[in-house]
């Protein structure tokens, strides 16, 4: 009997990974593929209560969902705290490219829809039952200080859209701001290891 | 504007008629609550509600705001009012659904005629309303048609009228609740809402940092209210940006609770030419969306 359901189960319900196979464009998918996630969800809430909790984390989904929160958080931080409290960052700098302006006009608007498409994801994710909560905080790191290095390197440096502080000796603020965005990238490297050390069942192959 | 005050004032004329446009815009609210009273199955008072506050903050950006003394900030206040946030609260008040309630069959059929038009689903597509709006406002700013605008009140009204047109089918294409047959997909729907915000943006950045030419033709200028105007017109786009981001997610999420229970009686994506659309609160654009899948 056991082996019979074992088989049906498999035979219509896809992997895990096959639900979710990539990792950038996996909230598009999630979203493309509306009936599959659906009926594995349904199967995984099934499961959910015979089996331990972690076979229905959706660690993928979890992990990105942290990151993309991450991001936003830390672009809201920035935008609120440093343009807006301290007025260190300005609006707009006389040196910035017109190029440069584009690709910030861009940025900044993604941001936005990150930060809005990122929370309605975690909701979905909660209310599935598919969230781990250790993954989304580890994913959260990685997507603040991943954003934090980016912001310092790119924006900063390479595409110079505004500089961090104006009519200072810039070197100690740029390596401040580019080392606390790598502490945070390790830091949230680090949860996501753990996380995924602590269940070797959840892992995607 | 900053031109010369009596080609100012020429535009917007002397204290009379420039109420004028108030009274379209109680026309719109008095019509809507008269028909969401007599509608039979009883119509959501959040629709409603979303419905006045639209209405309210037209009155705002055509009656007070159009009577302040000239200034850039003003007029870029009136643009963020008509033309993104005020045709979010009409869209989300379903206007077209309590109309197919409420009219005599003849006018739902030729309602549900016009929605299945081809050129519709052209111009309500989500790239083609982000052009218009973001595209009809690039226009207005870098051209001399600004100026121009200034001096002729018909011309004034024409850029207004098209803001808000512009922005309602921009809502509308994003995350109406209203029917909309061929509506596309989520991906892009956030890539239409990506690329109008970043143009806006972008748009709003590119005055700032050439407050001293644009927009072209003025005859007298003050750089600095334009770059407060720019800020504005930055910050502002923002929280339209937001507020319809939160719009569209939230259909998302509302349709995925629907399609588990209902997936397989959804694969239609019909327009809509009986009387028996929409409940006036389920996300309409995800039954659409589900009846293009296989």
């Amino acid at each position: 009997m056991p082996p019979v359901a074992r088989e049906s189960r498999n035979g219509d319900v896809p992997p895990a990974h096959w639900a979710f196979p990539q990792l950038w464009p996996g909230m598009f998918h999630a979203v493309r593929g509306i009936s599959d996630p659906i009926q594995l969800t349904a199967r995984c809430v099934v499961v959910d209560s015979s089996l331990p909790r972690p076979r229905s984390a959706d660690v993928r989904s979890s992990t990105l969902v942290g990151v993309l929160i991450g991001i936003a958080i830390m672009a809201a931080v920035d935008e609120i705290v440093f343009h807006q409290l301290l007025a260190w960052h300005h609006f707009y700098d006389r040196s910035t490219p017109s190029v440069a302006l584009l690709s910030d006009g861009l940025l900044h608007a993604a941001e936005l829809i990150i930060l809005v498409g990122g929370f309605f994801w975690f909701a979905d994710l909660r209310r599935r039952r598919a969230l781990s909560n250790r993954l989304a905080w580890g994913g959260f790191l990685l997507g603040a200080g991943g954003f934090q290095v980016f912001d310092g390197v790119v924006d900063h440096k390479v595409l110079r859209l505004h500089q961090i502080r104006y009519g200072v000796h810039l070197l100690p603020y740029d390596v401040l701001w580019i080392a606390s965005g790598a502490v945070l990238l390790l830091a949230g490297a680090g949860v996501v290891w753990w996380a995924r050390s602590r269940r070797p069942d959840s892992r995607p192959r | 504007m900053t031109v010369a005050g009596p080609l100012a004032h020429a535009g917007h004329g002397a204290a009379g008629p420039s109420w004028f446009p108030l009274f379209p815009v109680a026309l719109l609210a008095v019509c809507y609550v008269l028909a969401a009273v007599r509608d039979p199955r009883g119509w959501d008072h959040r629709r409603t509600a979303a419905w006045l506050v639209g209405c309210a903050l037209l009155a705002v950006a055509v009656g007070p705001l159009a009577q302040l003394p000239d200034n850039p900030s003003g007029h870029m206040a009136q643009h963020l009012l008509l033309g993104m946030l005020a045709p979010l609260g009409l869209v989300l008040a379903a206007p077209v659904t309590l109309l197919l309630r409420v009219a005599p069959p003849p006018m739902r059929r030729l309602v549900g005629r016009l929605l299945r038009a081809r050129p519709l689903h052209l111009l309500a597509h989500p790239f083609t309303a982000a052009l218009l709006t973001t595209g009809g406002l690039a226009l207005v700013l870098l051209t001399p048609l600004y100026a121009v605008a200034e001096r002729h009140p018909v011309l004034h009204h024409a850029v207004h009228l098209h803001y808000l047109a512009a922005g309602y089918l921009f809502a509308w294409s994003l995350a109406g609740p209203d029917p909309a047959p061929h509506r596309p997909g989520l991906a892009v729907r956030v890539g239409a809402l990506l690329a109008a915000s970043a143009g806006h943006a972008v748009l709003a950045k590119y005055l700032y940092a050439q407050a001293e030419t644009l927009p072209p033709g003025l005859t007298d200028r003050e750089p600095e209210a334009f770059r407060s105007a720019a800020q504005l017109m930055y910050y502002g786009g923002d929280l339209a940006e937001l507020l319809l981001a939160v719009a569209l997610f939230a259909t998302w999420y509302h349709r995925r609770i629907g399609s588990r229970r209902d997936a397989p009686t959804t694969v239609t994506g019909r327009a809509p030419s009986t009387p028996d659309l929409g409940t006036g609160t389920e996300a309409r654009p995800g039954r659409t969306r589900s009846g293009r899948l296989p």
